[in-house]
């Protein structure tokens, strides 16, 4: 456990209203000479193979779109605004540079508008198809679900592109939000995603990253609160195959008092250079009192040759928490638990696979977006035969 | 017809001073239909009697053999083993997380039998094969021996007996931790399956408690890695009786 204790002894600090920097986290801003390019050294870049963003980090303009599929029930819209007006309208800005270009270079935004008090009952689906790796595709959009409206919002990434995106997420008070973002791209795509979540007074978030496809993806997911009272659970899965690099960063700003975070990654790896990253960030300012944050991630290593990086920080400027936890753990396959499932005739390769469905189970249940849980669960089983099974 | 037949087994374990060798020659044959209950002291190689013939990677075979119907057990692989009519309840059940009962006896099931079983039936089965261990339905809804009491563990383990049919079982230390009634479910379910035609049981136990409800044709005193006298069911009573001081003495 890392605590890095940046509490001062000034009574001004005590007193903090506005923002302290998080130690974790560079600074917000539209600025692109506030994100250099970076060299890998960085903190915040250390664990990614830079060389295989390919051209993300340089920032050349394009026109090029990823397909756009979409279902929007009754009540719900989306539009075009202009990136002026997506700053007006509250936009969390960028902490790091892929997000600070998506925001420069993609020439205005998307609104998606869920109005207040509205009930849908039926998800919000978009589902972004790439054309092509020689596509560069710059993605800026605005989730505003005004205050006491209850809405699913499922985003599923296919196909092939390098694809920067800065999306947030603006939850009104009392709020209920179910966003679900799958990328199950194909081999070769490159993915870099910023979802940053404002949580409204009492509103209640959940947010699943599921990764499956893609040479390179790398999702941010950070939550803030406008207000005391907010909850917002977080969720992942994902399953390197060979090759692969898979990156999670988490980070919640505990900056409101009562506020709740949860979060829970688990993911799998199996083949040479296999490699998964999970960061887990939160930090309690001086404001936030009694609030609670647990942060969780499980790997599971299925062959040798892969990597699991998992590192869960918590930086805590106040005394006064309700509670403040986390576990990581990173293991094999248990031979007893193989050897309990072989002994009643199962084979090696399908009791792999039962304890790996197991592994995920619980975690596929939390989601809970019923309309789409059979596609998802099928995702889930074809990687698991793709992997798992493939011998069998 | 069954008969499990293991002559002069020699097996070691791996320890941190190099390999410990634990059954020291034993030979025993369990013929078709026939119950045998293995007794002894703690640490005696009962359990890794149990073990080595199920086929856990932690016991290696040195010398000896094993045999089902004639079959070659030690070239098969765990799950083969299984599939060749060996079922060993163990002494402490793995918990699989996320893993319902209801999946894992279906999986073992299709697995055992080479085909899906029919599901109207099945369902039937599953519901039966649970209540009469006691068992609620909804039981096959909990992930394997995820937060089992040690009685709903050991129950599961005879109601897998009973679903997956074997033709010889190997119960290691079934009754141990299980109060009276516990105790009772479980042997009515051992003797339900000892009543099919030409079954084998392995009995393996610390304690004569259990023998009082399943009667063993054959009781064999194991004493440091091997048989150290086998005889019929007096055998049992004398060690209710006199315990195993006199085995030890022999050593």
């Amino acid at each position: 456990m890392t605590v890095i204790d940046t509490s001062r002894d000034s009574v001004a600090s005590a007193l903090e209203t506005d923002r302290v920097e998080s130690h974790l986290n560079p600074p917000a801003s539209y600025d692109l000479a506030d994100h250099p390019v970076p060299t890998g050294r960085e903190e915040v870049w250390r664990f990614t193979p830079l060389s295989r963003l390919r051209g993300l980090l340089d920032g050349a303009a394009s026109a090029a779109e990823l397909n756009r599929e979409t279902t929007l029930p009754d009540g719900v819209t989306l539009t075009s605004i202009t990136a002026a007006e997506a700053v007006e309208l509250g936009e969390l800005a960028p902490n790091e540079r892929p997000a600070a270009l998506a925001a420069e270079l993609s020439g205005g935004a998307l609104l998606l508008d869920v109005p207040a008090e509205a009930v849908v009952e039926e998800p919000v689906v978009i589902r972004l198809t790439g054309a092509s790796i020689d596509d560069l595709v710059w993605g800026r959009t605005l989730f505003r679900i005004g205050a006491h409206a209850k809405v699913t919002i499922v985003l599923v990434h296919t196909g092939s592109a390098r694809y920067s995106a800065i999306q947030s997420f603006l939850v009104g008070d009392g709020a209920q939000v179910n966003v679900l973002s799958l990328q199950d791209w194909a081999d070769d795509a490159v993915h870099l995603g910023r979802d940053s979540i404002l949580v409204g007074r009492d509103a209640t978030v959940k947010h699943t990253a599921i990764s499956f496809g893609g040479d390179l993806v790398r999702m941010h997911a950070n939550v803030e609160y406008a207000g005391p009272g907010g909850s917002a659970e977080l969720l992942g899965l994902y399953f390197a195959d060979e090759g692969q690099h898979l990156e999670h960063r988490l980070f919640a700003d505990h900056n409101a008092p009562k506020t709740k975070s949860n979060v829970i990654y688990k993911g799998a790896l199996q083949g040479k250079g296999a490699h998964t990253v999970w960061i887990g960030n939160v930090l309690i300012r001086k404001v936030a009192e009694g609030i609670e944050t647990y942060e969780e991630n499980r790997n599971l290593v299925l062959t040798d040759g892969c990597q699991a990086d998992s590192v869960p920080n918590l930086e805590i400027e106040t005394g006064e928490i309700e509670g403040a936890g986390h576990a990581s753990a990173t293991a094999r396959f248990d031979d007893e638990q193989l050897f309990y499932l072989r002994s009643r005739g199962i084979s090696e390769k399908e009791a792999q696979r039962l304890v790996v469905h197991g592994f995920f189970n619980d975690l596929i249940r939390k989601v809970d977006v019923p309309s789409i849980e059979k596609e998802l669960l099928a995702t889930v089983e074809a990687e698991l035969a793709k992997n798992v099974t493939a011998d069998a | 017809m069954a008969t499990l037949e293991i002559k002069d087994l020699h097996v070691s374990v791996n320890t941190d001073d190099g390999a410990k060798e634990i059954l020291k020659g034993v030979t025993l044959t369990i013929k078709d239909g026939e119950t045998h209950a293995i007794m002894g002291p703690n640490g005696s190689g009962k359990s890794t009697l149990a073990y080595s013939v199920a086929g856990h990677p932690r016991y290696e075979i040195t010398s000896g053999s094993v045999t089902l119907d004639g079959e070659d057990v030690l070239e098969m692989s765990v799950d083969e083993r299984a599939r060749a009519g060996l079922f060993l309840a163990m002494q402490y059940p793995v918990e699989v997380p996320g893993v319902s009962v209801s999946n894992f006896l279906r999986t073992a099931k299709t697995a055992i039998d080479g085909e899906a079983p029919k599901l109207r039936t099945w369902v039937k089965d599953v519901n039966g094969a649970l209540g009469q261990m006691n068992l609620d339905p909804t039981f096959a809804q909990r992930s394997v021996n995820e937060g089992f009491s040690g009685g709903e563990k050991k129950r599961h383990e005879i109601a897998q007996l009973d679903l997956l049919d074997p033709k010889v079982a190997i119960l290691d230390e079934t009754d141990s931790g299980l109060d009276i009634d516990a105790l009772k479910v479980v042997s009515e379910g051992v003797n339900r399956f000892r009543e099919r035609d030409g079954k084998g049981v392995l009995l393996i136990t610390h304690y004569t408690r259990i023998l009082r409800y399943i009667k063993p044709d054959q009781v064999h005193v194991f004493v440091d890695g091997k048989v150290a006298e086998s005889g019929g069911p007096e055998l049992a009573d004398e060690l209710e009786a006199n315990g195993y001081e006199r085995f030890l003495a022999a050593v």
